[in-house]
């Protein structure tokens, strides 16, 4: 089973793109639990939203403490958010920034960064200031962890994206050719 | 062909209300239950159901309405939550009482006060005694199945009284996994139309209701607790013919690894497939602990209780619910099964994440622990409450 959690500010999109995620792994046949932390979102303020995705059908309903992936899509929640908490050593680490996976020391973790925003505001989502990152993060996703396929996540954020269907698909796209792997 | 989607607990209900046909749906929104109004207003927007959609100023009114609508011999459904069905109550024992088959999904949420939206059984354990049917989901799929067997149960001649679909705020309601949504053609062959026994008709004026005095007051009381008798033939029929036609097993009560198992825990709702990872867990250490989950609360599944629990050294009852001033609700229950048997299990009663705390597969290994200690003790009693500081709260005495 592979636990992601994603973290964002409230109005970013982190739980829509935890669905994507969980609508496209269920399109390759998987198991799928998508939520996020049960309460009262608030815009800018710190969020987070959890996937589990496995082969057999998943029991457990506990919240996720132990991550195998963390997608970061805000990089200023790391003064105010530990993201790293609880991620299993060797988990993957996805981070929306324009600096290389080279430029952080996560020893225990594989790090890959990818610039959503540039990304997002390229293809005219949302703007400079409060770009909507949520689909070009999962073409980060696919590229890094890559338990789930490029196409099978362009399909779902073009199923969960109520407008710009293409050009989500085509952040999802870019963001995927344009992530590096720090390993 | 059915169809899957990826799907949250109120998305599946609101799925299981239009499959249905479902003619009237009066409703009130509150959290966690507001997306089943919302999509429904969207089915009727599209033009996918044909339903009059009725927006209410409170849920009183909204089951006040359900009860008009369903007099007249309409298909009803509505949702709620916590706050939303206390304010019902009152309305909630008439739609039993005039013996109306109205479906209600429940987002199980924490009764005020302290304000809280989160998971907790206690609004529906508090409509325990109202004569509606009482089922418990344990994932999406059973939100969606179980809501479309409530109606063909609830209006069968030998029931004809209302029941809700419970099912864990956020846990449920909010999360999205994949559930099957049958065709509407298999649920039309499953789910015929509602043919009322009475209705409110102009042509032919009846009372609904009337004025009962003490000489048949205890009648028509009688008579719903025998409706509720009925209902266990009721749902084993309708469980059976629902896995015939759609593949998926429901039991009133659901046993796993009980058959040597000399601790078995006993569950409602989401918090079932967690303590299943504990039961595996604790297994693999070669404990021999088993798992029931009780699917139907009201009608009480005592028999199977029996059946599966006699055996048995120690039953741990969960419970997302506190009858203050005794202990949870179900226990006391599953006590009287077995109040005038010869021989009988410890029963210990454990509460557990009340107000959506989060339980977590070591909470549910360390009631197993207590419960063998309190075995060795040989412990005649115990209600004990799981995870809370109790350090923290100053007690007068």
């Amino acid at each position: 089973m592979y636990e992601i959690r994603f973290h964002g500010r409230g109005g970013q999109g982190a739980v829509t793109a935890a669905n994507a995620l969980a609508v496209a792994a269920a399109m390759e046949g998987m198991y799928v639990q998508a939520f996020p932390v049960f309460g009262v979102e608030r815009r800018g303020a710190p969020v987070a939203a959890f996937v589990r995705i496995d082969e057999k059908e998943i029991d457990i309903r506990s919240q996720i403490y132990n991550p195998d992936i963390v997608v970061v899509l805000d990089m200023t929640l790391l003064g105010a958010v530990n993201v790293t908490a609880g991620l299993k050593k060797g988990g993957i680490l996805i981070f929306n920034t324009k600096k290389k996976p080279g430029e952080f020391s996560y020893p225990d973790f594989k790090v890959a960064t990818v610039d959503a925003t540039e990304i997002a505001v390229r293809n005219g989502l949302g703007t400079q200031t409060n770009p909507i990152v949520n689909t070009a993060i999962l073409g980060a996703y696919a590229r890094a962890v890559g338990n789930v396929k490029l196409e099978s996540i362009i399909e779902a954020v073009k199923q969960e994206s109520p407008v710009k269907k293409d050009e989500n698909a085509k952040a999802v796209k870019d963001a995927f050719e344009n992530t590096v792997k720090g390993w | 062909m059915a169809m899957k989607m990826v799907l949250r607990g109120n998305m599946a209900t609101a799925y299981a209300a239009k499959l249905a046909r479902v003619e009237v749906i009066p409703a009130y929104p509150i959290t966690p239950s507001t997306l089943f109004p919302e999509k429904i207003s969207e089915f009727v927007a599209n033009g996918e159901l044909k339903c009059q959609f009725i927006k209410c100023e409170s849920e009183h009114s909204a089951m006040s309405a359900c009860i008009g609508a369903s007099a007249t011999g309409a298909r009803v459904a509505t949702a709620t939550s916590s706050q939303g069905l206390a304010l019902m109550h009152e309305v909630v024992f008439i739609a039993a009482g005039l013996r109306l088959p109205i479906v209600m999904a429940i987002g199980n949420r924490a009764l005020s006060a302290p304000i809280n939206i989160w998971c907790d059984h206690q609004d529906t354990i508090a409509e325990r005694d109202s004569g509606w049917l009482q089922f418990y989901a344990e994932k999406n799929q059973e939100t969606l199945d179980l809501m479309l067997m409530a109606f063909k149960i609830c209006e069968d001649h030998r029931v004809l009284l209302p029941g809700m679909v419970g099912m864990d705020a956020f846990v449920l309601t909010h999360t999205m996994e994949c559930v099957d949504i049958p065709e509407q053609e298999e649920v039309d062959r499953f789910l015929p139309p509602y043919k009322p026994v009475y209705k409110l008709d102009v042509n032919n004026p009846m009372t609904f209701g009337a004025f009962s005095s003490p000489d048949n007051y205890m009648e028509f009381r009688y008579a719903v607790h025998m409706a509720m008798e009925s209902a266990v033939k009721v749902i084993d029929e309708v469980f059976e013919e629902f896995e015939k036609k759609f593949g998926r097993n429901y039991q009133r009560v659901v046993p796993f690894m009980v058959e040597d198992a000399e601790v078995i825990l006993v569950t409602i709702g989401s918090m079932t497939g967690t303590a299943r990872e504990a039961v595996r867990l604790l297994r693999s250490k070669g404990k021999k602990v088993g798992l029931l989950k009780i699917t139907t609360l009201r009608p009480f599944p005592k028999d199977l209780l029996k059946k599966y629990l006699k055996d048995a050294k120690v039953v741990v009852v969960l419970e997302r619910n506190i009858s203050l001033g005794f202990g949870g609700a179900v226990y006391p229950e599953i006590a009287a099964v077995f109040a005038n048997a010869a021989r009988r299990p410890k029963i210990y009663d454990f509460i557990i994440g009340l107000g959506g705390r989060d339980i977590v597969v070591e909470d549910i290994v360390k009631v197993y622990e207590i419960a063998m200690d309190a075995l060795k003790a040989k412990k005649a009693e115990m209600v004990e409450w799981i995870g809370v500081r109790k350090d923290e709260i100053e007690v007068i005495k």
